[in-house]
């Protein structure tokens, strides 16, 4: 069975989205790792190298999820984990700005896969199994 | 009547508590300087001789010690991430009464290994990985150990999933290696009982031997536990109750000893504040730290380097050279405070004692702004509304004003964050009976409740 890390992460305390992800994946027959609300980059990064996920899915819905998330593919390569998926999702930034630009930004922080706010995580299952190689 | 013989063989001291089961109390205690490089039954003896001068017994129904002699049982603790399995490791080790010289996290290297092999360790705790997570760098480390030849025990408690292979190379090495349940089955998840008990049994059968405390057993029934092992157990026992005896509640235990400080809390530290999160490994109810940078003599130099040069020269106005006074006392172990002067110096350093060891025992608390409004993260234990702090240890016994060392744990001003206890009552040991009371309730919990809370008082 394989490990995802899931969390929210910075000051952000949005916790129903965070317990929906963690049933639809256990459902489709993952090992949830849930570090929950309020989780630091190193939360995300240590839960992962102890249950040797190969993924990390880093929520954020108050728009402060640019600041939180930069430098985090950096201190995984630190920490020994550089070639973990990283994906990220929420209302990842203030006000409305163009889906694109955001994606491209994460993208440029290291992030594999960036989602629009409103993405339901049913219908991204296929994409994280693509990207696990199952 | 039924008398029992509660051993205590401790570094300096082998102390003797003779307990009667039908008046439930303490009959008589005795003491001697341990003689553990010569043969420590001598010390024991001479203690025992003394017992029966005060009380003219010398038949026991049951004789039972623990011991922190020689060193007590020394540990290296190996986990992977430092927060996680490494933190997990070390508490398991402290939970077991042990004391953790060396700390190592994720793949060790052979100077590592060297380190442990020629650092006078009586156990190696190794864990790593969550169940099902990472199993690389155990057998990594444990290979290495392996290869530098490790006599000493090596207790695996680590990702169950490796659990044969990690036996497959103990018997490739022929090491002495357990393999237990894992320290961290789930992320911070804390399960220490089936490494703390495989730890037990290993000090018990192998490490008691090799420091010859074993020959005591020709004399007595047996030694059941490391001395902090016991003392736990009866501060659990005080805290907890025992079917119709009921307990204390939370309680905060103070051990200030000479060469280390012990404190121990047995307590949920669940939040007590609204909008508090909980961060972190999770805490064990009964909880045991041990400072050995700091006490009263040997380890009394420790507590200076604590202090910023700020407040050794504050002491130096008042006439205090604070360093002096760690160094002479550090310099004569056995030192006994003669003048009120060298009692208020003993004073002032049991308090600091008490208050640095308090601070790396206890939780706290960050406060986080969010676009919700304030949240707090709490790390730790959150011990604000401990009912009691109980003392013990040679200077709050021999201590005029206990109290005044004691409530050096109380929620101060200058430490705001930290959740230490804001009203409690003040209790003292005063006649050193946690370590008896604890190898008592190994078979009669019921009586060690009553005489514990017989013999400790309010202060």
């Amino acid at each position: 069975m394989k490990s995802i890390v899931i969390g929210v992460i910075g000051a952000d305390v949005h916790a129903v989205g965070n317990k929906i992800i963690e049933y639809t994946l256990t459902n489709a027959g993952y090992n949830v790792v849930n570090v929950g609300v309020l989780s630091s980059q190193e939360d995300f990064i240590n839960a992962a190298i102890e249950t040797d996920a190969k993924m990390i899915l880093v929520s954020s819905l108050y728009g402060h999820g640019e600041i939180d998330c930069r430098g985090m593919r950096e201190k995984c390569i630190e920490s020994g984990i550089g070639d973990i998926i990283l994906y990220a999702g929420g209302n990842l930034v203030v006000g409305k700005q163009d889906f694109e630009s955001v994606e491209k930004r994460f993208k440029e922080m290291g992030f594999d896969r960036v989602f629009p706010p409103g993405t339901p995580i049913e219908s991204v299952l296929d994409i994280i199994k693509a990207d696990l190689g199952e | 009547m039924t008398n029992y013989l509660l051993v205590d063989i401790g570094s300096t001291y082998t102390k003797l508590t003779a307990v009667n089961l039908e008046l439930t109390d303490v009959i008589a205690t005795a003491q001697h300087p341990t003689t553990v490089d010569a043969d420590v039954r001598i010390g024991y003896e001479k203690a025992l001789a003394l017992l029966k001068e005060k009380t003219g017994i010398d038949s026991f129904k049951k004789i039972y010690a623990c011991s922190s002699a020689a060193g007590g049982l020394k540990m290296a603790a190996i986990g992977l991430v430092e927060e996680l399995t490494v933190e997990a490791a070390k508490r398991v080790c402290l939970g077991a009464g042990g004391r953790v010289d060396l700390v190592y996290s994720h793949r060790i290297t052979k100077r590592e290994a060297l380190k442990i092999k020629n650092g006078n360790i009586d156990i190696v705790l190794l864990a790593g990985g969550t169940d099902g997570g990472n199993s690389e760098v155990v057998l990594h480390n444990a290979r290495v150990l392996g290869e530098a030849g490790l006599k000493i025990p090596i207790v695996y408690a680590g990702n169950k999933c490796c659990q044969d292979e990690i036996a497959d190379i103990f018997k490739e090495y022929s090491l002495n290696g357990w393999i237990c349940d894992n320290v961290m089955p789930r992320l911070n998840k804390l399960r220490i009982e089936s490494a703390r008990d495989v730890i037990k049994n290993i000090f018990l059968n192998n490490i008691v031997a090799a420091k010859g405390i074993k020959k005591i057993e020709a004399e007595i029934d047996g030694v059941l536990l490391p001395t902090p092992g016991a003392v736990l157990r009866a501060a659990e026992l005080l805290s907890k109750g025992y079917l119709h005896e009921s307990g204390l509640g939370e309680i905060v235990l103070l051990d200030i000893g000479g060469a280390t400080t012990d404190v121990y809390s047995i307590a949920s530290g669940h939040p007590k504040t609204p909008n508090a999160f909980q961060r972190g490994l999770e805490e064990p109810f009964a909880k045991r730290t041990v400072e050995g940078d700091l006490g009263m003599r040997i380890s009394a130099p420790g507590i200076i380097h604590n202090l910023c040069k700020e407040v050794l020269f504050e002491y130096a106005e008042k006439g205090i050279d604070l360093e002096k006074e760690a160094l002479l006392r550090s310099q004569n172990p056995g030192m006994v405070p003669k003048t009120e002067r060298e009692a208020e110096i003993d004073r002032l350093l049991g308090s600091l004692c008490a208050d640095i060891a308090f601070s790396r025992h206890v939780g706290f608390m960050e406060t986080i702004y969010t676009p919700l409004g304030v949240v707090y993260y709490q790390s730790g234990k959150d011990l604000s509304e401990v009912r009691y702090v109980i003392g013990t240890g040679g200077v709050l016994i021999s201590e005029d004003n206990p109290k005044a060392i004691l409530s050096q744990v109380l929620a101060r001003m200058d430490k705001p964050q930290e959740l230490r206890p804001k009203d409690p009552e003040f209790m003292l040991d005063r006649s050193y009976i946690f370590s008896a009371m604890g190898l008592l309730s190994l078979e009669h919990p019921e009586i060690a409740i009553r005489i514990l809370k017989k013999r400790i008082k309010k202060i």
